[in-house]
């Protein structure tokens, strides 16, 4: 289904089809002539078949539909919405994080806290800064409004833990720098356009 | 030619007839632990899923883990049940179940080995009793596990329970008839109710299989069957979609257990009887004893397929089909074959 498809809501100028169902039976002859009609084309041999069918395609022709899933796990839209990821800078990995405070302005949940202080090199940094996933509505509007692409929204949909604090902190939501190798980018909304090379232009410096 | 049998057998003894009861026991609760295994890998299958994985390889351990699990279960009689009856119904189904069994013949005859200290040189017949009212009493065997649903159901103080109990009388009741009629037709051709009777009638091979004279008796007696052993199709008295669990709503641990036993002992008898009146039984040249398991793991796949096929029926559809559809077929099938045997 594409997505034009999928927006329309409007159920009315939709192609719906009606199906054939047939007359349904009314004198007691009619009724007769349905079950002599239904027992001698022998449908329901066609479901079993219809089953068997699927059996062998399981078996033989590799269409099992398992996902061993603690083990093994589908990739997810770039656009999930779930527990927040703060990402690192790939080249020098210092968090991209600028404290601009814009989430936590834009959040309509009030769910993100931050506080922020100049460091002995007069860059501002982030002293705190934790979102309370148990007001987090995952609406996405800190990722959207994020000019640095420093939080977005990771992919990890497994959020039940035993405390929901766990998930809170900066650091626990900041890519680890050893794993900094690992780091997905968001291409998500509000992310740099795959062609982004290709647009930028060279500055007057080169001259 | 019975006569020349009997006496070419060795004797049968109390202890022969023992083995066999214990073997009976052993095996056939053994088989249905496994096809608690089989069921959810074939119906998996078919949805194609993989089933139970985890436990042993391909999930082959979880009737081991199943088996530790009922028995360490807590065993919860509800306040206002009846507890005599409540802990008696399990034991029904399940005796029933394996008493109907001791006229059938599950696997071939032996003689132990006289090397063996105390037991050696005991012949082990093929049936624990042969009885030549075989099918007679294999039917009434399996008309009494109606019991065990029904006080089952009524003992428990559920509304589940009770309706499950209902169900029950009333499909139980109703299949008997059909189960009865469809396998008179045959009854009648061969004239003996005895299994070996049947099996030696239809000795000559496939073309003489008794489905080839009385293919609507077969697929009557099939229908009558899933009814009676409470497979899909028919799946009232425990209809989960419905009646939560209906005549098993309050049992647990070991008692549901035996619930479950009885129920695929059942299916295992309902899958011999149809292989040996309708298929030929386990007489086959040469192969012998194979084309039987054959068939019986044919009958049991079956069911196991139409679970996975077919959808529920609602409780008047059940009886509609069966007085008004299946009852008239199996007369009319014993009125024509009995003009044919006689003109």
């Amino acid at each position: 289904m594409g997505l034009e498809q999928f927006k329309n809501r409007n159920v009315g100028t939709q192609n719906y089809k009606m199906l054939d169902l047939g007359e349904s039976p009314k004198t007691g002859m009619d009724k007769f002539k349905q079950v002599v009609n239904r027992t001698f084309k022998l449908e329901l041999l066609v479901g079993l078949g219809v089953t068997m069918r699927e059996m062998i395609n399981a078996l033989f022709r590799g269409q099992m539909h398992t996902v061993k899933y603690p083990f093994e796990k589908l990739p997810i839209s770039p656009r999930y919405r779930a527990i927040h990821d703060m990402l690192r800078l790939l080249e020098s990995g210092h968090y991209r994080c600028i404290g601009c405070g814009l989430c936590e302005k834009i959040c309509i949940s009030n769910c993100i806290t931050m506080d922020t202080r100049y460091d002995e090199n007069q860059r501002k940094e982030v002293s705190e800064y934790t979102i309370n996933f148990g007001r987090c509505i995952f609406c996405g509007y800190c990722a959207e409004v994020c000019p640095e692409l420093a939080i977005v929204h990771g992919p990890r949909y497994e959020t039940a833990s035993e405390q929901r604090a766990s998930f809170s902190l900066f650091e626990d939501m900041l890519t680890p720098i050893d794993k900094l190798n690992l780091q997905q980018e968001y291409d998500g909304f509000g992310a740099v356009s795959p062609n982004a090379d290709e647009n930028i232009k060279k500055t007057p410096l080169a001259y | 030619m019975e006569t020349t049998l009997v006496q070419n057998l060795p004797e049968v003894t109390a202890a022969g007839v023992i083995i066999k009861a214990i073997i009976i026991l052993a095996v056939i609760s053994a088989i249905a632990g496994f096809g608690t295994f089989i069921e959810r890998k074939v119906l998996a299958f078919m949805q194609r899923r993989l089933g139970p994985m985890h436990v042993g390889p391909y999930g082959l351990l979880q009737l081991v883990a199943d088996g530790i699990k009922l028995f360490t279960k807590e065993d919860i009689v509800p306040q206002n049940a009846n507890s005599l009856i409540f802990k008696v119904a399990p034991s029904i189904t399940a005796a029933t179940a394996f008493i109907a069994l001791a006229a059938v013949p599950v696997f071939p005859d032996f003689t132990i080995p006289e090397w063996i200290p105390v037991l050696g040189g005991v012949f082990v017949p093929s049936i624990a009793a042969d009885l030549n009212i075989g099918i007679l009493f294999v039917l009434g065997m399996m008309a009494a596990g109606l019991y065990g649903p029904l006080l089952a159901g009524m003992a428990q103080a559920n509304k589940w329970g009770i309706i499950g109990a209902a169900r029950t009388a009333i499909q139980f009741l109703s299949y008997e008839v059909v189960t009865g009629l469809s396998i008179l037709a045959p009854i009648m051709l061969v004239g003996s109710l005895s299994f070996v009777d049947f099996n030696n009638a239809q000795a000559g091979g496939i073309s003489h299989w008794l489905i080839w004279q009385q293919p609507v008796a077969f697929v009557l007696f099939l229908i009558a069957g899933f009814a009676e052993t409470n497979r899909t199709p028919f799946d009232l008295l425990e209809h989960e979609a419905e009646v939560v669990s209906g005549y098993a709503t309050e049992y647990s641990g070991m008692r549901w257990g035996m619930f479950f036993i009885g129920e695929y002992a059942n299916m295992i008898t309902i899958s011999i009887i149809a292989a040996v009146v309708f298929l030929g039984g386990y007489s086959e040249v040469g192969i012998g004893w194979l084309t039987i398991i054959l068939k019986v793991g044919f009958f049991f796949f079956l069911m196991l397929w139409v679970r996975a096929a077919w959808p529920h029926v609602r409780p008047d559809q059940l009886m509609w089909l069966c007085w008004k559809v299946l009852m008239p077929i199996a007369v009319i099938n014993v009125v024509i074959t009995g003009i044919v045997m006689m003109v």
